[in-house]
């Protein structure tokens, strides 16, 4: 009996050291959140919104200009890399043993587990070393390797869980092949799919290794893609590890707004997906 | 009735000739057309990798050249003198991966476990959820708030508290800076945790519940069940769910760049300043002037890539074994 | 009057052979019940008869099979042409889920050429009373066709396969996911049907194809056994693995 009630003992102390584990691994995430909405949320106004950065040194001015950068970079990554992944999801779904289908499959998950930088040095030897100047394009080539395989794989699981008895009934009443396929089926995963591309593109917003010696950055305001172009996460880094107090208080606030627009395209592309399968545990 | 639709062709052939079929029939252009645009989508993924491996080897190879393999055993990084060794990178790179893991497995895992097994219905979605919110949050600012909240702290309260109390070992000797491997670490270990945890509740949910439910039956407490019965079976996607997040680690750039202090180093205290990998491409490529040194970091590059690929390989290869494939069994009473 | 037959069917995927050397007769606006123990080639019979057959990897026929004395594995015939004229309803019912009622009713309407608005109207509301489903959504044609229970579903189907007027119905199984009393309305929709278009219907259930079937094809292994009206196979059959299997020593 005496056993026995050591083992119990032990038992729920394991669990307890657990709950505390728990509560160690949630602390960072509100630290974080609590630092940023501390350090930041004050520089929020809106001069930050609409103004490009003051002299170095001096304070005030905003973040206007990267804004705009990361929406012309983002959105031109989006451009090239939205139709090659989602192609390629749909490719890999409707023929699943063809050896092209395999073969990009796994390649798809060596590309994801490519570190960010090592991307960004790709597309410098691809892009930038060639035409000998730095670009927002290059930084947006960069940013569509990210997304590629990411999109695909998405695309890839939500298509095959559309039944196959949906593509039969659309065959038997005479669509041809292609129309199945694009009217009925991706019609039918279309919410998984752009949720998926939410997802990717809220992972690619906040890169900033691929942009490093691609889009550069820029301190003015420019929607130019040909030359270096501004970016938010670039801003963070610039500023954070700059010399001057103000630009402190400008990356954080920066910061809280990147991590703000990241979070609310993560939470929304869980959360839909997560109605969608329903999980135990 | 209704008018015949379409085109059916007269019969031209004599009915006793057989007819054979290849399933090709009725292919229009348009199917034709479609499939192409998907299968140039397809290439674009095999194409893409090749080429990035082809640039990383062209641009690696005038190091390659000059140093060979010496690259990887030599510490010497002098870009004026023109001599680049990696060890003091691929040292940080592992020196700060593994001890990252030695924090966030445990941590990980104990969360997993109790996600799975003990915690309350309700709250396990909302804290699992939570958890993976980390996996959002950009490198960037992790290393912002490394600079200014995690740093400080560890440099006034922690490490001199480490140094007091376990100076008598090496590892916690020296000088502290606050910008150290240590830091680098911590913050890696906070990375990398919501996706060892993950991983690991997803491999722990695919254990049917007659495991335990066995091990309880002979007697066995509930935790005595779990680590004796459910984590065995799932061993190998735990582990696989570990190599992940060494994967993960071993690539993360910002954050580390941000706290490790960018040192070509190697050093026993873990208060010192360090290098990785993957910081010191960040760091230096956008400064270096010298064709060879420009070629120096891409070899690192190259490094790093292949390092990275063979260890989320083999994360993928064990993950896959416990979801889909063979259990491992379990090895308890 | 359709007349759809079989000339010396063999139905083939990739090396295995389901359906060996059948040859068989549906005359027009009757119901033809096709039985037989799992596995022996009643659902690909019926698959070759729409060219779906063809599209399963290794699906491969010879022999032909005649729709008003044209082979439809011609060269040159058009299979999705042809599936407009020879309509197919599955065992589960699936309607599709992006689409209304309305629109899943003409969904097989628009991949021919889309008619007037009005036309269109007219083509639905007629093709879901002979579905015997018009009353039941008429209020509710633009809601999403998921709504509705297994047994709506399948007639939402049926209505779907009949809008384009097509000559012939398949049916594969059509009530086996159903409960008794939608499968029971099928059943007499089915009777219905017949008026207009020659049906072909693959069950396993042996009562409901003596109930609901003209002739019935007894099946075995590939082979056609037995095939006849369906009152004397079912209470004089000619050969002793039909009335083995109807009486149900085996399958």
């Amino acid at each position: 009996m005496k056993r026995r009630g050591l083992r119990r003992w032990i038992s729920n102390g394991m669990v307890v050291i657990m709950a505390v584990a728990v509560v160690v691994a949630v602390m960072p995430l509100l630290l974080i959140l609590g630092t940023l909405v501390v350090k930041g949320a004050g520089s929020i106004n809106l001069a930050f919104f609409t103004q490009t950065p003051v002299p170095a040194g001096e304070t005030g001015g905003g973040v206007a200009h990267a804004i705009v950068g990361t929406l012309m970079i983002v959105g031109a990554a989006c451009v090239i890399g939205l139709p090659i992944g989602i192609s390629a999801g749909i490719f890999c779904a409707e023929y699943p043993a063809n050896p092209l289908a395999r073969t990009t499959r796994f390649l798809a998950d060596v590309m994801i587990g490519t570190p960010s930088i090592v991307v960004g040095l790709f597309a410098w030897t691809w892009i930038v070393a060639r035409q000998r100047h730095f670009s927002g394009f290059a930084g947006s080539a960069a940013l569509a390797v990210l997304m590629v395989p990411m999109v695909m794989r998405t695309t890839e699981e939500l298509i095959k869980l559309v039944p196959n008895s949906l593509r039969e009934a659309a065959l038997a009443l005479g669509y041809p092949r292609w129309r199945t396929s694009l009217v009925i089926v991706v019609r039918t995963a279309l919410p998984g799919i752009v949720t998926g591309v939410l997802l990717a593109v809220a992972r690619v917003a906040g890169e900033t290794a691929p942009l490093l010696f691609t889009a550069l950055g820029s301190q003015f305001m420019s929607t130019d893609l040909k030359a270096p172009l501004a970016a938010l996460p670039l801003v963070v880094f610039t500023y954070a590890t700059g010399p001057y107090e103000d630009w402190h208080r400008l990356a954080w606030a920066t910061a809280l707004v990147l991590i703000i627009v990241v979070m609310l395209l993560s939470i929304a592309a869980r959360l839909a997906t997560r109605q969608r399968f329903d999980r135990k545990g | 009735m209704s008018e015949p639709v379409g085109a059916v062709a007269e019969a031209a052939v004599p009915p006793s000739q057989p007819r054979i079929q290849t399933g090709l029939g009725g292919r229009s252009w348009a199917d034709l057309g479609f499939r192409g645009v998907l299968t140039l989508g397809a290439l674009a993924v095999p194409l893409l990798m090749a080429f990035l491996v082809w640039e990383l080897w062209v641009g690696s190879r005038l190091a390659i050249g000059r140093y060979g393999l010496d690259f990887l055993v030599s510490s010497a990084w002098d870009p004026v003198a023109q001599q680049f060794g990696a060890v003091p990178l691929i040292f940080g790179t592992l020196v700060s991966s593994l001890l990252a893991l030695v924090i966030a497995v445990p941590l990980s895992l104990g969360v997993a476990i109790f996600l799975t097994e003990f915690a309350p219905q309700a709250i396990r979605q909302p804290v699992a959820f939570l958890i993976e919110l980390l996996a959002a949050i950009p490198s960037v600012v992790y290393g912002l708030w490394g600079i200014f909240f995690l740093i400080p702290f560890l440099r006034e309260h922690i490490f001199p508290f480490l140094r007091s109390a376990l100076g008598f070992l090496p590892l916690f000797q020296g000088p502290i800076y606050g910008q150290s491997m240590l830091a680098a670490a911590i913050i890696l270990a906070i990375m990398v945790m919501p996706y060892i945890m993950s991983v690991s509740r997803e491999v722990l949910l695919a254990v049917p519940a007659s495991q335990r439910e066995a091990a309880q039956a002979l007697g066995a407490t509930r935790w005595e069940a779990v680590i004796t019965a459910v984590v065995p079976y799932a061993k190998s996607g735990i582990i696989g769910a570990v190599i992940l997040g060494l994967g993960r680690a071993l690539g993360e750039t910002m954050a580390v760049t941000m706290v490790i202090g960018n040192r070509h180093e190697i050093a026993a205290s873990l208060f010192a300043p360090g290098y990785t990998m993957a910081a010191a491409i960040a760091n230096e490529f956008t400064e270096a002037v010298e064709d060879v040194h420009l070629s120096a970091l891409t070899y690192v590059a190259l490094v790093l890539f292949m390092v990275t690929v063979l260890v989320n390989a083999g994360a993928r290869l064990l993950i896959w074994r416990v979801t889909r494939g063979a259990p491992t069994g379990g090895q308890g009473l | 009057m359709t007349h759809l037959a079989t000339e010396k069917l063999t139905a083939m995927y990739s090396k295995f052979t389901a359906v060996k050397n059948v040859s068989l007769t549906f005359p027009a606006n009757h119901v033809h019940a096709l039985i037989g123990p799992s596995g022996c080639g009643k659902s690909t019979l019926l698959r070759t008869l729409n060219r779906m057959h063809e599209m399963t990897p290794g699906g491969w026929i010879t022999g032909k099979v005649l729709l008003d004395t044209e082979d439809i594995y011609a060269a040159g015939v058009n299979p999705m042409q042809l599936r407009r004229r020879v309509g197919m309803v599955f065992q589960k019912p699936t309607p599709f889920p992006t689409m209304s009622i309305y629109d899943n009713v003409c969904a097989g309407l628009k991949v021919n050429g889309r008619p007037a608005r009005k036309e269109t109207r007219e083509i639905v509301e007629r093709a879901l009373r002979r579905a015997a489903l018009w009353e039941e959504v008429k209020d509710r044609l633009d809601q999403s066709a998921i709504a509705l229970s297994g047994g709506q579903q399948q007639r939402l189907c049926i209505a779907r396969s009949i809008a384009p007027e097509p000559q012939v119905l398949l049916l594969d199984e059509p009530t086996a996911a159903l409960d008794p009393q939608a499968t029971q309305r099928i059943e007499e929709l089915v009777f219905e049907l017949k008026r207009d278009y020659t049906i072909v219907i693959v069950t396993h259930n042996l009562q409901q194809a003596a109930r609901v079937s003209d002739t019935t094809t007894f099946l075995y292994l590939g082979h056609m056994i037995e095939h006849g009206p369906t009152r004397q196979l079912f209470t004089a059959p000619k050969n002793d693995q039909t009335e083995a299997y109807i009486t149900g020593r085996f399958g």
